[in-house]
C-alpha cells in the first residue's frame, strides 16, 4: 500500500493546483458572499449590526457560499475518471475523504480571509471581536468540511447534485450553525466582545466536528463502491 | 507479499445484472499468466462490463471471480496496484498537464520520485509525447490523450493489463508506438477488448466471444 501521507498530499496538491489554475470555486464563493452582504445591507437598511443579528448574517452568508464549493469538490473525480483512477491505486480510500475535506477547509479559510474583513467594513463598528472569531471560524470550517465532503461524495453521482447537496447538508449543519452563531454573537456586542458561553459553544462545535470526522472516515469506503 | 497463482483469471458462472437487465450471463473462463485474451462481441454485449469487473471497479452479481489468485469482490483491495486499466475514458485530469497526471499517478502508486521520473520520461518518449507532456490535457487531441492514458495505465508496471479498445483515437503511428507498452509480449498478461477481430485474434492466446450477455464461443 502507498503511504497514506504521500497519497493525501498528492490529492490535496492536485486539487489546490487545479483550483489555482481554473478558479472554478473560490471566486464564485467570494462573489456570492459579498453580493449577499450588499443585499443584507440594503435589505435590513442598517449600516451597522451587532450581537446575534451580526452573527446570523455572517454565518448564513458563509454557509450558503460554502455550498457552492461543496457542490464542486468531487466534480473532477466524477467527470474525469478520478474515482476510477483512485480505486485502482493501492491507497486507503479514506485518504480521499481526508484530502477532499482538507481542500474544502482551505477553500473556506481563503473565502473567510477575504469575506470576514469585508463583513467588518460593511457592518461592524468595532473589530476587536475578529481575533477570537478566528477560533469559531476554524471550528465551523472543520465541521462544514467533514459534513460537506461526505454529502458531496453521496450526491456527486446524481444528476440532481446541485439540489441534493443543500437538501442533505442544511439539516445536518443546523447544530453547527447554532453553535457558531452562539459563539460569535457576544463577540459582536456593541460595547466590545464578551465571552459569555464562548467556551461551551466551542466545545459543542468540537464534539460535532469530531463526530462527523469519524463518521466520514468510517463510511467513506462504502460510498466509493459501485 | 501477495502470492500470484499460475492462473491469471478464473471465472465460473459469472453474472452481472444492471437492475433487471442481464449484462453478463454465465461466463466461464480460465486464462494463464502470460497469455493474451481477446474479448470480442457487438456493442452492448458486456465486454466493458467484464473488464470493469476484472478491474475491481464493478461488483459481479454472482459467480466466482479470481484475478491473479485473488477472490473478487471479497479481497479486491489486494489487487489494487496490480492492474493496468485502460477504459473508454482516459482517466486524466483535464486541467493538469500530461506529465502532472503521470506524476500524480506515480505518487498514488507509491513510486519513489527518481523511479517515477525515469519511468515517466521513458514512457513519454516511447509514445513520442515527451515534448508535448507539459501541455494541459484539455488542449490535447483525442489521440494525444490516448497516448498519455496508455502511459498512465502502465506506469506502475502492472501484472495484468485490461485494455478496452486501446487503439481508439490512435493514428497508425500511435498504434505502433503503443505496442511496446501494451502489445503482446513475453510474460505479459492481457485482456483486450477490440472491434478489430482479425488483429485481436492474431495477437491472442484465447478468444472470448460475447453476444448480449452470454458467451457465444470461448476458444482456448
Amino acid at each position: 500500500m502507498t503511504p497514506s501521507r504521500t497519497a493525501f498530499m498528492a490529492i490535496l496538491g492536485k486539487d489546490l493546483r487545479t483550483e489555482l489554475r481554473t478558479m472554478r470555486s473560490l471566486p464564485a464563493m467570494i462573489l456570492f458572499a459579498i453580493t449577499t452582504f450588499i443585499i443584507f445591507r440594503f435589505g435590513l437598511d442598517r449600516i451597522s449590526l451587532s450581537g446575534s443579528l451580526a452573527g446570523g448574517v455572517l454565518w448564513t452568508t458563509l454557509l450558503f457560499a460554502a455550498i457552492l464549493g461543496i457542490n464542486r469538490i468531487f466534480v473532477s473525480e466524477r467527470e474525469e475518471g478520478g474515482f476510477d483512477s483512485f480505486r485502482l491505486a493501492p491507497v486507503d480510500r479514506t485518504v480521499l475523504f481526508l484530502a477532499k475535506a482538507a481542500a474544502l477547509f482551505i477553500y473556506l479559510s481563503v473565502l473567510q480571509l477575504i469575506v470576514v474583513p469585508t463583513f467588518a467594513v460593511f457592518f461592524l463598528d468595532q473589530w476587536a471581536g475578529l481575533v477570537p472569531l478566528m477560533l469559531v471560524l476554524a471550528g465551523a470550517n472543520l465541521g462544514i468540511a467533514a459534513i460537506g465532503t461526505l454529502i458531496s461524495s453521496m450526491a456527486v453521482n446524481s444528476r440532481a447534485r446541485d439540489l441534493l447537496v443543500p437538501l442533505l447538508l442544511l439539516p445536518l449543519v443546523i447544530p453547527l450553525m447554532i453553535a457558531a452563531t452562539g459563539a460569535s454573537a457576544p463577540l459582536f456586542d456593541v460595547g466590545g466582545p464578551s465571552y459569555d458561553d464562548f467556551g461551551q459553544w466551542l466545545l459543542v462545535m468540537g464534539l460535532y466536528d469530531g463526530v462527523f470526522c469519524l463518521v466520514g472516515y468510517a463510511v467513506f469506503d462504502f460510498l466509493l463502491e459501485d | 507479499m501477495t502470492e500470484v497463482s499460475e492462473t491469471a483469471i478464473l471465472l465460473r458462472g459469472l453474472n452481472r445484472n444492471y437492475g433487471d437487465r442481464p449484462a453478463l450471463t454465465g461466463i466461464d473462463l480460465e486464462l494463464v499468466v502470460g497469455q493474451s485474451l481477446a474479448v470480442l462481441g457487438p456493442n452492448g454485449s458486456g465486454k466493458s462490463t467484464l473488464l470493469r469487473i476484472l478491474a475491481t471497479l464493478l461488483r459481479p452479481t454472482n459467480g466466482e471471480v479470481r484475478v491473479l489468485g485473488i477472490e473478487l469482490p471479497k479481497d479486491g483491495w489486494k489487487l489494487r496496484g496490480m492492474i493496468g486499466y485502460l477504459g473508454h475514458e482516459p482517466l486524466l485530469y483535464q486541467d493538469l498537464t500530461g506529465r502532472e497526471n503521470l506524476e500524480l499517478q506515480a505518487k498514488l502508486h507509491g513510486l519513489k520520485p527518481d523511479e517515477a521520473r525515469a519511468r515517466i520520461d521513458h514512457d513519454l518518449d516511447l509514445m513520442e509525447m515527451g515534448r508535448r507532456a507539459s501541455g494541459r490535457v484539455n488542449e490535447y487531441s483525442a489521440g494525444m490523450r490516448q497516448r498519455i492514458a496508455i502511459c498512465r495505465a502502465v506506469l506502475h508496471r502492472p501484472k495484468l493489463l485490461l485494455l478496452d479498445e486501446p487503439d481508439s483515437n490512435l493514428d497508425p503511428e500511435g498504434r505502433d508506438l503503443a505496442r511496446e507498452l501494451i502489445g503482446p509480449a513475453e510474460g505479459r498478461t492481457r485482456v483486450l477488448v477490440s472491434h478489430e477481430p482479425e488483429r485481436a485474434i492474431a495477437e491472442a492466446d484465447a478468444v472470448l466471444r460475447l453476444a448480449h450477455g452470454g458467451v457465444m464461443a470461448a476458444t482456448p
